[in-house]
């Protein structure tokens, strides 16, 4: 039995196809087992989202209450952060929430596979994300959305202000990223990391009853991992809606 | 030899960035409580900016691990 907690994270091909499917430019294109786990993430949310609401009773079942719930929240969200204007980007908010929830959700599964724990699969959304402001900004105020860099402060002070802001602006799709990756990461390596001292425990001999402690503190810690699945899918969303408001308002409050 | 040996020391060292996280945590979670026992009433409210605060400052600490990992894994 392999102990190596990082080897959860490995990206390999599967179904045994050993050579690639096709090559862009010289680079090997595999179907791996993050590209299945991708595809089982997005058709299952949206097959559940269409088929949940497709007869549209007027007393909802749970599986339509969830869809609507799911609607509602993310409504909410964007109308909080961004007000009135901002809800047009609601199909854009709402699908990266459904995806990274359900990634989160579909790698908590034992023997599965984590897409957000890998930081290509999160940074090309954040960065997705920044493009989308950008050119939101640009699209709504012109030359003028680099008023965004320049805050409402005396000239002198406005030459240290003034490359904090553009750091803090061009860092935002790292932190945005590495956030959602960091923790799925660290969640995940935790629960092997404790699994490796169950196993370690249970094969110990005499003290192989000790191994029930770690085996709740497993328990526990997914409880955990859930609440931080979902929080970190919440995180990242709400994050697009500020980050959407100040293309849409720069400085002035909604 | 001594570069393993150092990997191991830097990351033990990158770790520490998780005293930060901590005191954050708990200074989200202490001021959440100590507002909300003043003002029961406009607790519920606020769960979305303690949730978002828990968020972003347990990531900080996250962010330390991932220097550790680079160290151990990419170097």
């Amino acid at each position: 039995m392999n102990l190596n907690p990082m080897e959860q994270f490995a990206v390999k091909p599967i179904f045994g196809m050993d050579k690639p499917l096709l090559s862009i430019a010289g680079h090997p294109i595999y179907f791996t087992n993050q590209a299945l786990l991708m595809g089982i993430v997005a058709v299952a949310s949206a097959l559940f989202l269409t088929f949940a609401v497709k007869p549209n009773r007027l007393v909802p079942t749970r599986g339509q209450s969830m869809a609507e719930m799911s609607y509602e929240f993310v409504a909410n969200m964007i109308h909080s952060a961004t007000g009135e204007d901002g809800l047009k980007f609601f199909p854009f908010v709402f699908t990266l929430f459904i995806f990274v929830l359900c990634s989160n959700f579909f790698g908590m599964v034992p023997g599965s596979f984590t897409v957000t724990s890998q930081i290509a699969v999160t940074f090309a959304l954040a960065s997705l994300v920044i493009l989308t402001v950008i050119v939101t900004g640009f699209a709504k105020h012109g030359i003028g959305f680099l008023k965004l860099f320049v805050p409402h402060a005396p000239w002198y002070l406005l030459i240290l202000l003034i490359p904090i802001e553009l750091i803090s602006f061009l860092t935002r799709p790292i932190s945005l990223s590495v956030r959602l990756f960091a923790n799925m990461l660290a969640g995940h390596t935790m629960l092997a990391v404790f699994g490796g001292f169950v196993v370690a425990l249970g094969t110990a001999g005499a003290l192989a009853p000790l191994a029930i402690a770690p085996m709740l503190l497993i328990v526990a810690i997914m409880l955990l991992e859930l609440l931080v699945a979902f929080l970190q899918a919440y995180v990242f969303a709400i994050l697009t809606c500020i980050y959407l408001n100040e293309a849409l308002h720069l400085h002035d409050h909604h | 030899m001594e570069v393993a040996a150092a990997k191991m020391i830097g990351a033990g060292i990158a770790c520490i960035a998780l005293v930060g996280a901590g005191i954050g945590i708990g200074n989200v979670f202490g001021s959440y409580l100590s507002g909300a026992l003043r003002n029961p009433g406009a607790a519920a409210t606020q769960t979305t900016n303690l949730l978002l605060g828990f968020a972003l400052c347990e990531a900080t600490g996250l962010f330390g691990l991932v220097i550790a990992l680079l160290i151990l894994f990419a170097f």
